[in-house]
């Protein structure tokens, strides 16, 4: 496969993989690079890549795998992720926000969800992903995936709400 | 979109039971703004999962390193013996061709050097001259 080739596979979905990586390992710059070695490693693979059904469901696939292996090595050898960044000082993101501060804190407790909830709701609520597809790239059955859904909504609602309460008593 | 039947989709969201489309209706619904205050908290929700899906990978990815053509790597070997073999025939030949011319020079040197000893020896023939001379001086 050519390298304009690849590259028109891989563009639909390389922000999707970028989010998920971001959604996982929160910092940006941590985010980026497993979405670069992702790619690099879809690209040495790219004489196989015809025989995948999905080249898109395999690289989502192998970005979670690969963040979740990073935050396994991360973990053992003790270093603790260091994020600052929850605004991505993004001008549309400027103008679409009125209440920037709830929004932000969206983010934040999804940051606290257990890693399933969290990608569950990446990519269902975020890249709208049906799910069968979910079920597949998490290894969960669909009723599993509604399941932890389910909680990662209504977690996300009870925070926010305990959140504004707090800030208002 | 009514009231009640966004609130029938809410409860639906956080059962995970609504379709794709009903959840791009809710999310239409909070973003236009104009939320009953008692829903207020999924505009927040709904918001952030907007904005997080505009966020892009901007990071070039250097494909062309990786794409290294080993096709070309065995030609230029094959093109190295080729060319070894030919031109390593012909240093081969020369050289066995310089011994010869060594070996030759070493005999003809050998050569040499016997007939140096013969003529060595001829000067004894200057004796016989003197002795002769002599004889004939003295007549």
């Amino acid at each position: 496969m050519k390298q304009t080739e690849f590259l028109n596979v891989v563009m639909p979905f390389k922000d999707k993989l970028f989010r998920l990586a971001k959604r996982l390992l929160v910092s940006t710059e941590e985010a980026e690079d497993a979405t670069q070695e992702i790619l690099l490693k879809l690209w040495s693979k790219n004489d196989r890549m015809k025989q995948y059904a999905s080249v898109e469901a395999f690289a989502m696939t192998m970005t979670k795998n690969f963040c979740l292996d990073r935050l396994k090595s991360k973990q053992a050898s003790n270093l603790k992720l260091v994020h600052s960044n929850y605004t991505d000082g993004s001008a549309s993101l400027q103008r679409q926000v009125e209440a920037q501060d709830s929004v932000n804190w969206v983010e934040k407790i999804m940051e606290s969800l257990p890693e399933q909830q969290k990608m569950a709701l990446q990519l269902r609520d975020v890249e709208q992903y049906s799910f069968d597809e979910i079920g597949k790239l998490l290894e969960m059955t669909p009723a599993a995936v509604r399941v932890a859904l389910s909680r990662a909504r209504k977690t996300v609602r009870e925070k926010l709400i305990e959140k504004h309460n707090y800030g208002i008593a | 979109m009514e009231l009640h039947n966004i609130e029938k989709l809410i409860e639906k969201y956080l059962e995970a039971t609504t379709t794709v489309a009903e959840e791009e209706a809710l999310k239409a619904y909070f973003l236009k703004g104009d939320v009953a205050p008692h829903l207020k908290e999924y505009t927040a929700m709904f918001t952030y999962f907007s904005v997080a899906k505009e966020e892009t990978f901007t990071k070039q990815v250097p494909l062309k390193p990786r794409k290294r053509n080993y096709k070309w790597l065995s030609v230029a070997a094959v093109a190295v013996l080729v060319f070894g073999i030919y031109y390593g025939n012909d240093y081969r030949e020369q050289k066995e061709a310089e011994y010869v011319l060594q070996q030759t020079k070493k005999a003809f040197s050998l050569i040499a050097q016997n007939l140096n000893k013969g003529t060595e020896k001829l000067v004894y023939l200057n004796k016989f001259e003197e002795a002769k001379n002599k004889i004939y001086k003295t007549n």
